[in-house]
């Protein structure tokens, strides 16, 4: 590790005051002159033909200015993936789940537009309709799309190696299976834009959202505007954890409505409207075998996925490749099969959440590692870390693993919670459990296909020298990028944290694909160094020219700048400073030439001066059929160690404590790699022990409200132990990776196995309710 | 009809007309453009519209404009006195207690809320205070750790 003044600090958020006092303005706080306010119409029925839509009613309404359905919208399909786009800005001829999107109406209010909602008049032909994933593949099954037959919208077959042979030549095969239930993503802050369609026909929105990048091409798309004439602007975001990653009805529409009536329109979402958009986590269904040798040598697995998607793909390709990519690691293993389904249903779609694709099947296998050491009579601990992958590995799905602290993460936790004394050890009722997992920290190609770079990063120093601003793209959305590129730039120009602004989230700023797969501070943080580097060379160099003296003698650190490490002489760069400025009130002064001066006397030999940095990562993964997902250039991980209590009268659990050792090379900023620890664990838990979107028998939610559908509350949460690992990533800016999703893998199986060492009693299905470990324990006790 | 209301919002005096059915964040938000008070459920379950009506914490999505004719309201941007950061709004920045924000207000409204009636909570005491306001991002850990620095420091100042 280097001797770092900035970054690999616990540094508070450059935009914490702000946040802390309320001037932080989110999507919903703009407001402009003449703004109109939009709703959508949504279906109530979750399949049915469309045999008419009447909207003579609501265009009489007074103060109603526009009503937009298909006919005014168009036809184009859009979507993530363009290997499948099967959705519509609204729906025609037939909707597919209860929320579908029928029409937008933008009004002089809100309680006028919603009135306009009431006044369309849809005509519909009800359709059967299905529910379940495994009803969805039967034959006879209601359909969704006439494109894909059987209601299959993915399907997934890879293998690495001779699975069948080399299961055949395992000492002990063993089976588990596992289900999780659909999640919500739950971000406190719902969706919500401000768009504004001006007189040069530039649509600029205002919006909530991880992707201004995707947004801006999807929308250009969809509403045939030329996309250079689309500007993206992220205020601060309120949570996205993944469902805000793709372009919306909500954005598209207000777009639409804006460029029709002239004028500003917003719409926001209702928490409700939140659980109908969905995109959140899918309903996994995962069957897997693991084959090991005597010694606890692991060889093979098979893998089965089955995929609830809802009536839509978003990002669903995406996902049901994850299922089956990331269980190519953190363990070596000889053969891996994998089949993985992905199933149409009338409910809304799923697509990506934070641990995209990975954390049920994760939390499988971890729980089937578990079962196979008992099996063989080994410490689950000590069966990881005769498997464990290190730095240089490389999977058998040809994922490279480039840095890889995971031996370092079991060890630590091991130590750190007492494993050998407690494991098997503690009362009837207590339990202890431990996990593995990994993540990407970018995903190794863009969306689309394209040379695109990933990210591309502008630095513009101040007039006065003092300042570097940061132009850039990326997406902050509460995870902290814009302080970890604020540490960067800091770092590499040898300037403090307080002489850097950040600027970012606006497709206007630079290109950045935005926050998904963990892939910012590694790609942006590139990005961000490479700009300030070349600020940093260029003004050594009129340094250099000006004093008469070679650029390799001059440093720069904490906002002054040494000449063979000593003040050297400066005098006619300070006074030249002083007499051309004085009406500016702060003169430099100091024993050392600061910063400042040497940066304003570059403007004065150069004009602006502007540095840009660029990121694409290098050609990554195998040839096969969908190797690209999966790839990424590192990888983070974490390994964690949960106890619980169980009343073993009412099936009640209680999280008592949780360890987490994450690599995630080198921290930026400590704090914000703690933040994102102690949230994904938190996410986690929600997941196992509570969280399911629930429907009724007519594909209706019924709960969809943050009241009944239960996220952890500070008093569900314990204190979790976060312990920082740091590996040296060669392929991150100053050795840095993610950690934003890594942690969220082993939270799952963690207390899943601590449960089972509590009770004896194996749960492979989620929530793990009082109700559902109840009867699990009432089955065991009987017998059954 | 609108109704006229008088109150005091950050120790100022507001009057206003508002509609019979418009919430105290839609107030606050909307008419006064105080927009520090998030709105994130509208059915009182996330807490992020937070503020201190008369001494108490509410969820003024659940409180009608016209309820709150006669009050004294306390919202995010009153906490600060003098251009200097509360406490707790100081705790938040330092400790890392904040990720997106969206929560912010309303978690440093509710802490306010507890810290005025017990000086020196225990853990469950600020869990609890706390419960009813939803935070996705931080597994509350540092908001925690926040509330029971700021309590320190409020202490501190009283005792000189």
């Amino acid at each position: 590790m280097g001797d770092y003044k900035v970054i690999n600090t616990g540094a508070p958020r450059i935009d914490a005051l702000s946040k802390a006092t309320g001037q932080a303005k989110y999507a919903d706080d703009f407001k402009m002159p003449g703004m109109l306010y939009a709703a959508i119409l949504q279906s109530p029925l979750a399949h049915a033909r469309i045999s008419h839509i009447d909207t003579s009613k609501a265009k009489k309404l007074p103060g109603v200015k526009a009503v937009v359905t298909a006919k005014e919208a168009g036809l184009i399909k859009y979507g993530v993936s363009p290997a499948r786009y099967d959705e519509t800005l609204f729906a025609y001829e037939k909707v597919r789940y209860v929320g579908d999107e029928i029409a937008a109406v933008a009004a002089s209010d809100l309680a006028t537009a919603h009135e306009a909602l009431s006044l369309i008049k849809v005509d519909y032909e009800e359709l059967p309709a299905v529910f379940d994933m495994f009803d969805a593949m039967k034959d006879g099954a209601p359909q969704l799309h006439d494109e894909f037959p059987g209601n299959l919208n993915a399907e997934v077959h890879q293998e690495f190696g001779d699975t069948e042979a080399a299961l055949e030549s395992c000492d002990l095969v063993v089976n588990h299976t596992f289900l999780n239930k659909r999640q919500d993503a739950a971000f406190i802050e719902p969706h919500s834009c401000l768009a504004v369609y001006d007189t040069s026909g530039q649509l600029t929105l205002y919006t909530s959202t991880q992707v201004p990048h995707y947004v801006m091409r999807t929308v250009a798309m969809t509403l045939q505007i030329p996309v250079g004439n689309v500007r993206v602007v992220k205020p601060y975001v309120g949570g996205g954890f993944g469902p805000k990653c793709e372009a919306t009805p909500l954005e598209m529409s207000c777009g639409l409505l804006s460029k029709i009536t002239g004028k500003p329109v917003k719409m926001t979402y209702s928490r409700e409207q939140v659980f109908l958009h969905s995109r959140a986590r899918h309903q996994f269904y995962a069957e897997m075998s693991l084959g090991v040798m005597k010694d606890g040598t692991m060889v093979a697995v098979k893998n089965k996925a089955v995929l609830d998607g809802g009536a839509y793909t978003s990002f669903g390709i995406a996902t049901v490749y994850y299922s089956g990519s990331l269980i190519g690691g953190p363990y070596k293993l000889k053969a891996m099969k994998y089949d993985g389904y992905r199933a149409y249903t009338n409910k809304p779609a799923c697509g990506a959440q934070r641990g995209h694709g990975g954390v049920a099947h994760r939390a499988c296998f971890e729980q089937l590692i578990d079962m196979t050491a008992e099996k063989i009579g080994m410490d689950p601990v000590d069966m990881r870390l005769k498997n464990i992958m290190t730095a240089g590995d490389i999977t058998v799905n040809e994922l490279d693993m480039s840095s890889l602290g995971m031996k370092e993460c079991i060890e630590t936790i091991r130590n750190g919670s007492d494993w050998n004394n407690k494991k098997g050890k503690l009362p009837k009722g207590k339990g202890i459990g431990m996990a593995c997992g990994f993540f990407v920290s970018g995903a190794g190609y863009p969306i689309y296909r394209s040379d695109t770079y990933h990210s591309t990063v502008v630095i513009k120093l101040s007039e006065d020298g003092g300042v570097a601003n940061v132009f850039t793209g990326s997406a902050e959305i509460g995870q902290g990028s814009d302080t970890a590129m604020a540490m960067i730039a800091a770092e590499t120009l040898g300037i403090t944290l307080e002489q850097v602004r950040v600027y970012s989230g606006d497709t206007d700023y630079s290109v950045d694909l935005g926050a998904y797969s963990s892939r910012q501070t590694l790609m942006t943080g590139h990005a961000t160094k490479e700009a300030a580097e070349e600020i940093k060379s260029r003004i050594a160099g009129f340094l250099a020219e000006e004093l008469g003296i070679p650029a390799s003698s001059i440093t720069f650190g904490d906002g002054i700048v040494k000449f063979d490490g000593a003040p050297g002489n400066f005098e006619k760069i300070r006074s030249g400073y002083i007499k051309e400025h004085r009406g500016w009130t702060d003169p430099p002064s100091g024993e050392y030439l600061t910063f400042r001066e040497a940066a304003r006397m570059a403007f004065l030999k150069a004009g602006t001066i502007v540095g840009t940095g660029k990121y694409k990562p290098h050609r990554l993964g195998g040839s096969y059929k969908g190797a690209a997902v999966g790839t990424s250039p590192a990888y983070g991980c974490s390994a964690q160690i949960v106890e619980v209590s169980v009343d073993l009268e009412t099936g009640e659990i209680t999280v008592d404590n949780m360890t987490d050792a994450h690599d995630c090379g080198l921290a930026i900023n400590k704090m914000s790699v703690e933040g994102q620890m102690q949230g994904s664990l938190s996410m986690g838990l929600g997941e196992c022990l509570f969280e399911e979107v629930k429907f009724d028998s007519r594909g209706r939610i019924l709960n969809p409200s943050l009241g009944e559908y239960k996220i952890p509350t500070a008093l569900d949460m314990p204190n979790v132990r976060s312990i920082i690992v740091e590996s040296n990533e060669p392929n991150g800016p100053y050795g840095a990776k993610e950690v934003g999703e890594g942690a969220i893998m082993p939270t799952i199986p963690a207390i899943l196995n601590a449960i089972y060492d509590a009770t004896g009693v194996r749960i492979n299905e989620l929530p793990v309710t009082s109700e559902r470990l109840f009867m699990a324990l009432k089955k065991k006790a009987e017998g059954v | 009809m609108k109704k006229i209301i008088q109150l005091t919002i950050n120790g100022g005096p507001v009057e206003a007309a508002v509609s019979p059915n418009q919430t105290l964040v839609q107030f606050l938000r909307d008419d006064l453009g105080l927009t520090g008070t998030k709105h994130g459920c509208g059915l009182g379950d996330c807490g992020a519209c937070t503020v201190i009506l008369d001494g108490k914490a509410v969820n003024s999505c659940l409180v009608l404009a016209v309820q709150a004719n006669g009050s004294d309201v306390l919202t995010i941007e009153g906490l600060a006195e003098n251009g200097n950061l509360h406490p707790l709004q100081q705790a938040f920045v330092n400790k890392g207690a904040i990720q997106c924000g969206f929560c912010t207000p309303g978690m440093i409204l509710s802490a306010k809320a507890l810290l005025d009636e017990k000086p020196n909570p225990t853990e469950p005491e600020i869990r609890t205070a706390i419960s009813g306001n939803l935070c996705r991002c931080t597994g509350y850990q540092k908001i925690v750790e926040a509330i029971g620095e700021a309590a320190n420091v409020i202490r501190g100042r009283e005792e000189l």
